[in-house]
């Protein structure tokens, strides 16, 4: 008997996907089939870092490649199993999306070359490259799909690798913090999942270019105030905002420093890129009246971070305040929702993965050489290396949101984004938490830099796997500092990406694709 | 049916959130694991809760006879489960560790990562 001949075409993608689209896929494929391969060779601890390494470099260039491509062609779209969106799960990657992609390849291979000699025998016999390598399949997968339920498996993803990387090494202090970080960020995926249920519920349809585009349609009869105000919630937690912050400072100083180094400047900054995409590219019309509260939310995060930064003694903790300072200032971008706003948030993202990592690197080594994280005992760094105190002072600048280093941009976005809409009181409070800021961190410097030691310290020497890093990075910070304007462009396209979704639709769905 | 389900979800919610609001650690598991199933109901109501229409395309058709339940939501909940479920099993095996490193349940007395007495940093030298 001869098969009924049917038009597939109508329900399946008949062409063949042009070469260019599968860039969108390849990084995720990468990483997962990295990170199976090295938990196959678990036996050979040398051969899979360096497997690991070279990984991370082809993720790097991958990542730089669809950012080009991006920029070059506008968003592109590629669904799985070759069914016609909103059915199949679609890959849709934007500026925005491939932004943040290439600075999380940067943050990981930074964290991973560190490791070199800082994850110990037995942390890479319990997997931290296999680990790190699905961390980062999570993270890069959060950011390039573009299928909200499929947002949600990545967030699984990246969680349950950063669990396994957040106890290597089973000390008493880890097991603690990652009780708490385990419990809350798993409540806060919780709430992503029933916002998702109920959002399907009312839309009918998982598809975030689907979703951008019935959003207003939906306004009088859907409860879309209620959906905006649980994923409000839900990405607020993991992106550590106040009030539901308290498990970043809990946590991000008890695992290995690569470890704290790659969360601190990749985990929180995915909860703000999904809080971008589905409050202002989903629920618009939602986020106007959710902006006073995001506003105030941004504002008390910015000041809770930068005290908390200056209450603390560990260098380790008062990091993980900072972390949540920058976090406030990119809310402070979300409430406003004007390009100037969302440009300075898209901005501050990058510019917070690559510092906050070079951070944590820093405060790991400046550890190694004082002897000790805490402020109290640290001391005579200055005079035992004049180099490594001068990157230092340039990361601990930046941080503060300084010139000429790469902090100082999304300020002046934001504070010229609240200026321009009359919000003085956020302009204030910016220029306030950097203040703060300044100060704790001109503490650190005071305090382990300049106070001498006594005896005075040994000298020690860095050995290439944490001196490379922190000089790419750095130089990254004074690079992004002195020649903003590319990344400015690029940042400002993203948010008008995010605030016109158009070009993301029409990806996904091209004239003549039936609905 | 989905009334009494509704009713059903918030049940399991009152009961999730009470036992999370506990300080120790092994009925906040039990919280979670309630959670996670609450959230498996609610999806599970959302995708609509019918038997009298088989959810099979009719010959000639091309999509489903209207009223029939989406499957679409049990699917989700498939995946669901199965994340659910592995990260039960993790955090059960974490407490336990944190029983037996930390020697209480008690998470008011897990101080070993931010301890209680932290000194204040330096204001000279």
């Amino acid at each position: 008997m001869a098969a009924p001949v049917t038009d597939l075409s109508a329900a399946m993608v008949t062409a063949p996907v042009p070469p260019a689209h599968w860039l969108a896929i390849l990084p995720v494929v990468l990483c997962i089939s990295l990170g199976a391969l090295l938990l196959m060779l678990r036996s050979l601890p040398r051969l899979q870092a360096w497997i690991a390494i070279a990984g991370l470099v082809v993720l790097l260039l991958l990542d730089a490649a669809l950012l080009q491509q991006v920029v070059g062609h506008g968003p592109l779209t590629m669904v799985m199993g070759r069914w016609l969106p909103p059915f199949g799960i679609a890959f849709t990657v934007d500026v925005f999306s491939a932004l943040m992609a290439l600075a999380a390849a940067v943050a990981a291979l930074a964290a991973g070359i560190y490791a070199l000699s800082d994850a110990t025998e037995s942390g890479r016999r319990y997997g931290f490259f296999p680990l790190l390598m699905l961390l980062m399949a999570g993270v890069t997968g959060a950011f390039l799909t573009g299928d909200i339920f499929n947002l949600y498996v990545w967030f699984e993803v990246l969680l349950i690798s950063s669990f396994g990387l957040l106890i290597l090494g089973s000390e008493r202090s880890q097991i603690d913090g990652a009780l708490k970080y385990a419990v809350l960020n798993l409540i806060a995926t919780t709430l992503f999942l029933i916002a998702v249920g109920i959002l399907y519920a009312s839309f009918g349809t998982l598809n975030m270019a689907d979703i951008a585009e019935r959003a207003a349609g939906l306004s009088g009869t859907a409860p879309l105030m209620t959906l905006a105000c649980l994923f409000l919630l839900a990405f607020a937690m993991k992106a550590a905002a106040f009030p539901v912050n308290f498990w970043l400072p809990a946590s991000y100083h008890t695992p290995r420093i690569a470890v704290s180094a790659l969360f601190a400047g990749l985990l929180t900054k995915v909860g703000i890129y999904a809080l971008l995409r589905v409050l202002v590219m989903l629920l618009p019309a939602e986020r106007d009246e959710l902006s006073l509260l995001i506003a105030v939310v941004g504002a008390l995060t910015v000041l809770v971070g930068a005290l908390g930064a200056l209450a603390e003694t560990d260098l380790r903790r008062l990091l993980g305040y900072v972390v949540i300072s920058g976090i406030g200032n990119m809310l402070v971008g979300a409430a406003l929702g004007t390009a100037e706003g969302l440009g300075g948030a898209v901005f501050y993202a990058l510019h917070s993965v690559v510092l906050m990592t070079a951070l944590y690197l820093l405060a790991g080594e400046a550890g190694r050489r004082g002897g000790s994280f805490s402020l109290a005992a640290l001391g005579g760094l200055y005079r035992q290396n004049g180099w490594f105190a001068a990157i230092s002072l340039m990361l601990l600048l930046a941080a503060c949101g300084l010139p000429p280093f790469s902090g100082f941009w999304p300020k002046v976005l934001l504070v010229k984004a609240s200026l321009d809409v009359g919000a003085w009181w956020l302009a204030g409070t910016i220029l306030l938490g950097g203040f703060l800021l300044t100060i704790a961190c001109g503490r650190v410097f005071l305090f382990a830099y300049w106070r001498p030691a006594s005896p005075a310290l040994p000298p020690v020497r860095t050995g290439w796997t944490a001196g490379l890093p922190l000089a790419a990075l750095t130089i990254l910070v004074i690079g992004i500092g002195l020649l903003p304007e590319q990344l400015l462009q690029l940042a400002r396209s993203a948010a008008d990406g995010l605030a016109d979704p158009s070009a993301y639709i029409f990806s996904v769905f091209p004239e003549g694709t039936i609905r | 049916m989905e009334a009494l389900f509704a009713v059903l979800v918030g049940l399991f919610f009152s009961a999730a959130i009470y036992l999370i609001l506990s300080r120790f650690s092994i009925r906040i598991m039990l919280g979670i694991a309630i959670l996670g199933n609450a959230v498996n109901l609610l999806i599970f109501t959302a995708g609509r809760l019918t038997r009298v229409v088989p959810p099979i395309i009719p010959a000639g058709a091309d999509t489903l006879p209207s009223g029939a339940a989406n499957p679409l939501p049990q699917a989700l909940i498939l995946t669901a489960i199965v994340i659910s479920f592995s990260f039960l099993a993790f955090l059960l095996v974490l407490t336990y560790r944190a029983y037996q490193e930390l020697g209480t349940d008690d998470t008011t007395r897990m101080h070993d990562a931010e301890p209680e007495d932290r000194p204040l940093p330096p204001l000279g030298y």
